[in-house]
């Protein structure tokens, strides 16, 4: 094999990169500044509900804090740090000594900026008073909120839309092709770690609905500027249609944004109990069944907009199902705890405080499936409190879970324990006082998405406004950790947990820029 | 075991053949996001769901030995314009008493306020959606476009009848009519300007 030109210096070098561990690099820094700019907008929104009235921003402004606040974690936080991970471990954990598409590997990634550029340009532009108002109906985007009523910028908010799609689903064709044509010998797809399981299925899902999303986009760019209806009663279209379209996507998108951090828990927890993985192929069909049945749940969000009996049972039906696969699961990574020798390292907190509070916010989704009491909690502070244990300390959690778990991997070092321990504290105390109170408020009747609320729920909006302020700034520790950790610490030994299984661990410790270039071998 | 130690910028040909696969996927998906649109419209159709009645003629009329005559339900009639539609556009009867079975004439009132012809297109919608169905128009203005010179007004016609089987607990119909300036598109293509109303 040729002798390579080693990681060229500078920009250069990340700008025309196609090695996948220069790409995971991007794709993470890229997730984390995109992390901080929705979490300043959150703390925005948790400001002005301080207290009840309006004191900082103005109604309009605060829709449109609500709407990029999601926007920007959905598709720019969480769905690109979980491409970094993918970038970074799936290659070094099947033994290949790259992604198989190197070069729309690194177009995946270089279309993102631009994507997010749009989008957060008429934030700016909006904020400092110089264009109108940026995207304001919301993450979720209804017609005709969007479409007739839409501002001037959703415009680049659709065309944003179409260029993180295209980037998700070429990063998503790409696993794909890389874990079906560039294992190493001898690894078959029931040897294969799970994180490298949920991502397959999580990239089919991404092939699956994220054209779905182009689509509705694409309608509703034609019916602003092209004279079609597909959204408007009055042209023959139908407003509801756009929901049906939307949640076609949304649902899925929701297991997108979950399923790889159930395979990174369940690399970490039986690291830490120092025992193999309860039930491994338990997992891999669970996996598969929920993703299977999040193309038939997609109504469950459309309960109150008069589906016949029979759609909305079915739906319900469907919906409570998937409780079965997610409760093997949860019982798995708890068998697999169970008489283990546990250690609490960091990564070991936080996938404990991934089980326990994933389980809380999967809970209160089994309570929203429930048709009837769905009217009571519909756009309410429940359901924020619901997606928020689910994304939060779900998803995210399982982010930074395994950021702990592979930082002594990706720069040699090792973390700073007092400080990781104080981020882990921090965080799991000031998450808790933020959403928990969220349930009572969302349940007494506080809607979502308004900027001002009647008295009663003062004393609780409070509570959460603090702890919104704790957990936001808490991250910041996070950020020191790795920059402590890139730039030195105590040297990490290639395999520094010592109960952790796989191939990463095979490789010295910071891993060199290219491994495996001759495959290793799989028992 | 396929080929792994050959680091290239090259894909090999399995991975352009998958890679082939999978982009026809994701325009398949594409496409289906378009098909949701017919797809949808066939389920309302079918169910009579969400206030989508048919809009084209009833094939069955209303006869005598069907009539139901054991009650009375109330229609009520709404019309709206769009934004960018310079008709006026009322009922000339907001609300009538019918019989299940017993067919009705009512007239809605149209002006062209604007300065120029307008070609206008108006869509029904019944509420409460379930009933949908039973809301049978024989003879509609909907049915086709409609186009009035600048300043002229008109009378439009809708011949209906509510079904009999109409379920028993529903005693007020609603029907909303909205209309639409539909003059680019119709001029667009001259093929409906001869089936156009008065």
């Amino acid at each position: 094999m040729s002798e390579h030109h080693h990681a060229p210096s500078g920009i250069t070098r990340w700008i025309f990169t196609t090695n996948h561990k220069d790409i995971g690099t991007l794709y993470l820094w890229f997730s984390f500044i995109m992390f901080f700019i929705g979490g300043a907008f959150a703390m925005v929104i948790r400001a002005e509900l301080f207290q009840p009235g309006l004191q900082i921003v103005n109604p309009d402004l605060f829709n449109q804090m609500t709407t990029l606040h999601g926007l920007i974690m959905v598709f720019g936080a969480v769905m690109p740090a979980f491409v970094g991970l993918a970038n970074w471990m799936v290659p070094m954990m099947i033994g290949a000594p790259d992604m198989a598409l190197p070069r729309m590997n690194n177009w995946s990634f270089w279309i993102l900026p631009f994507a997010f550029s749009l989008l957060i340009y008429s934030a700016i532009a909006s904020i400092f008073g110089f264009g109108g108002s940026a995207p304001n109906f919301g993450w979720t985007f209804y017609a005709p909120l969007s479409t007739a009523y839409g501002p001037a910028s959703t415009d680049f908010f659709i065309f944003s839309v179409h260029m993180m799609g295209i980037s998700s689903i070429m990063g998503a064709i790409n696993v794909i092709v890389t874990i079906f044509n560039l294992r190493a010998p001898g690894m078959t797809l029931m040897k294969m770690p799970l994180f490298v399981w949920t991502w397959l299925i999580t990239a089919f899902l991404l092939i699956a609905v994220m054209p779905v999303l182009a689509g509705v986009v694409t309608m509703m760019l034609t019916d602003r500027h092209f004279g079609t209806s597909f959204f408007s009663a009055a042209g023959g279209g139908d407003p509801v249609l756009f929901q049906h379209v939307f949640w076609f996507f949304g649902h899925p998108e929701v297991y997108i944004m979950i399923l790889p951090s159930f395979g990174v828990i369940s690399a970490i927890i039986p690291a830490f109990s120092r025992k193999p993985l309860f039930g491994y192929s338990s997992m891999v069909y669970a996996t598969a069944s929920i993703a299977l049945l999040s193309f038939v749940v997609w109504a469950h969000h459309m309960f109150t907009t008069g589906l016949p009996l029979a759609g909305s049972l079915f739906f319900m039906y469907m919906t409570m199902l998937i409780s079965v696969p997610t409760g093997v699961k949860v019982f798995n990574w708890v068998a697999t705890m169970w008489k283990g020798a546990l250690s609490f390292e960091v990564p070991m907190l936080f996938a404990i405080a991934f089980v326990v509070l994933f389980t809380i916010g999967g809970l209160s989704g089994l309570m929203l499936a429930i048709t009837p009491a769905d009217y009571q909690y519909h756009d309410t502070y429940f359901v924020v409190a619901h997606f928020h244990y689910v994304l939060v300390t779900g998803a995210i959690f399982g982010i930074i879970a395994g950021v702990y778990y592979w930082l002594p991997k990706w720069t040699g070092h090792m973390y700073n324990e007092t400080l990781a321990k104080a981020h882990f504290w921090i965080s799991t105390i000031s998450v808790n006082v933020l959403f928990f109170p969220m349930h009572f408020v969302g349940l007494a009747g506080m809607p979502r998405r308004i900027p001002d609320y009647a008295l009663q729920f003062a004393d609780f909006n409070k509570i959460i406004s603090l702890g919104g302020f704790v957990f936001g700034l808490s991250q910041l520790i996070l950020l020191v950790v790795v920059i402590k950790c890139i730039k030195g610490g105590e040297k990490a030994a290639d395999k520094p947990w010592d109960g952790a299984e796989g191939l990463e661990w095979t490789v010295p410790s910071p891993a060199p820029y290219h491994t495996f270039s001759t495959p290793p071998v799989v028992k | 075991m396929p080929q792994a130690n050959q680091h290239s910028n090259s894909p090999t040909r399995e991975s352009k053949k998958l890679l082939i696969i999978l982009v026809l996927v994701t325009a398949a998906m594409f496409g289906f996001a378009f098909a949701l649109v017919p797809l949808y419209d066939v389920l309302c159709n079918l169910t009579g769901l969400n206030g989508k009645p048919a809009n084209e003629a009833s094939t069955t009329l209303a006869t005598a030995e069907t009539a139901d005559q054991s009650r009375t339900v109330t229609v009520q009639f709404l019309a709206n314009t769009s934004a960018g539609m310079p008709w006026e556009f009322k009922p000339m009867l907001s609300s009538v008493k019918v019989t299940p079975g017993e067919s009705r004439t009512v007239e809605f009132y149209v002006k062209n306020r604007s300065d120029h012809t307008i070609i206008g297109q108006a869509i029904p919608s019944v509420s409460p959606g379930l009933a949908a169905t039973h809301l049978k128009k024989i003879e509609c203005f909907c049915f086709n476009q409609q186009q009035l010179e600048a300043g002229s007004d008109a009378k439009m016609p809708l011949v209906f009848y509510v079904d009999p089987e109409l379920p028993k607990n529903i005693n007020t119909l609603t029907l909303s009519y909205t209309l639409y300036n539909v003059t680019e598109t119709a001029e667009l293509t001259p093929a409906s300007a001869s089936n156009q109303g008065s």
